[in-house]
């Protein structure tokens, strides 16, 4: 079977048979959406809470709403329906730990914050998290049944 | 100051800043170790983000990072990544020991380590630029490349689509040691380095 590999601000889609992966999350967030009527997923390995914030935001799938916003563009030419699509979100940690907490180590939950509220928005149901902590996830996205395999170092292997 | 602009400066300097800095923190080291130790002219590297992991040897290798935040005139972080074995041959190194898995004594020598290594490079931005510069305790983590770097590559995002590094590659008699420093202002306290360098 096809194992599609997305990294760090890239997002791809594919139709079963089929898995998309991206290794190493960290304060990243990796967004996966899936239409389960017709088989077609779609993950995105986003860098940063919103593309208004900065001047530079030429790359979209660097951003949460940007970054969403390409991913459904694909799923639906690759034949998903927008009312079909779910979500399942991953990562958000925060790797390093300071009593003081720069806003700059926090961009992990910042990420999850503004990637749920861009699914809220448009109206795509999380089915699954497993976002926060301290520590890095690797996942995989099976386009067959939408199931997504979390692997860390330490904290255990789950599918969500 | 345009961002597009920044990027080819930024460059230039965080270049120059890295040559002296590692000189200055192989120093340290060696005079911790009470050894002679050879540093490999440091590579300036600038890779895509896709790319970043890479170096380390993929996005799930096991990695040590060591980051440290830095405070007054200028602000901004620091951050040291050693591969496992690196890590390994460094304690035993610090420790005379020829251990086989980091234990929490090894771990707290490669925190101090960092410290050094992180500060040696910052007091030379400091007496380059004439800046004040404190440093915070260092905070390590021991976890997935693509995890650990996840931290310097988007703040890098922030500014540009592509990540610069300092590669540093210690040498001891048999035992190498690769790491990697990234030294990341934030965007006002960049503007204030170029400017006590002349640059802007």
């Amino acid at each position: 079977m096809k194992k599609i590999k997305v990294g760090m601000a890239d997002y791809n889609v594919v139709k079963a048979p089929g898995i998309l992966t991206t290794l190493g999350l960290g304060s990243c967030v990796g967004i996966a959406l899936y239409d389960k009527f017709n088989k077609v997923a779609g993950l995105a390995h986003v860098m940063l809470p919103s593309s208004k914030e900065i001047k530079n935001n030429e790359n979209k799938a660097k951003f949460v709403d940007t970054g969403i916003e390409l991913l459904i563009e694909s799923l639906l030419n690759e034949g998903a329906v927008m009312k079909n699509i779910t979500a399942k979100i991953v990562g958000g940690a925060q790797m390093f730990s300071f009593n003081n907490n720069s806003s700059i180590l926090k961009i992990g939950e910042r990420n999850v914050l503004a990637t749920r509220e861009k699914l809220k928005e448009l109206n795509i149901k999380i089915l699954a998290e497993d976002t926060g902590g301290n520590y890095g996830r690797t996942i995989e996205l099976d386009a067959e049944d939408g199931s997504l395999l979390v692997k860390t170092i330490g904290h255990g292997t789950k599918i969500i | 100051m345009d961002v597009e602009n920044l990027n080819s400066m930024m460059i230039d300097v965080l270049k120059e800043i890295g040559n002296i800095g590692s000189g200055n923190a192989v120093t340290a080291l060696s005079n911790m170790l009470a050894k002679r130790i050879d540093m490999m002219v440091p590579k300036v590297r600038i890779l895509e983000f896709n790319d970043v992991a890479e170096i380390l040897g993929g996005e799930e290798e096991i990695v040590v990072g060591i980051y440290l935040d830095l405070n007054a005139d200028i602000k901004g972080n620091i951050m040291f990544i050693l591969d496992l074995d690196s890590a390994l041959n460094l304690t035993n190194m610090l420790l005379d020991k020829e251990d086989a898995e980091l234990g929490d004594i090894a771990i707290s020598a490669l925190s101090e380590v960092g410290n050094i290594v992180a500060s040696s490079y910052v007091n030379s931005l400091s007496s380059l630029t004439g800046l004040k510069i404190t440093v915070s305790v260092p905070s390590l983590a021991i976890d997935m490349a693509g995890a650990i770097l996840s931290v310097p590559a988007i703040q890098f995002g922030l500014i540009a689509d592509q990540v610069l590094f300092i590669e540093t590659v210690f040498k001891e008699g048999k035992s190498s040691v690769y790491g990697n420093l990234f030294l990341l202002p934030d965007m006002a306290s960049f503007e204030k380095i170029l400017s006590k360098l002349g640059v802007l």
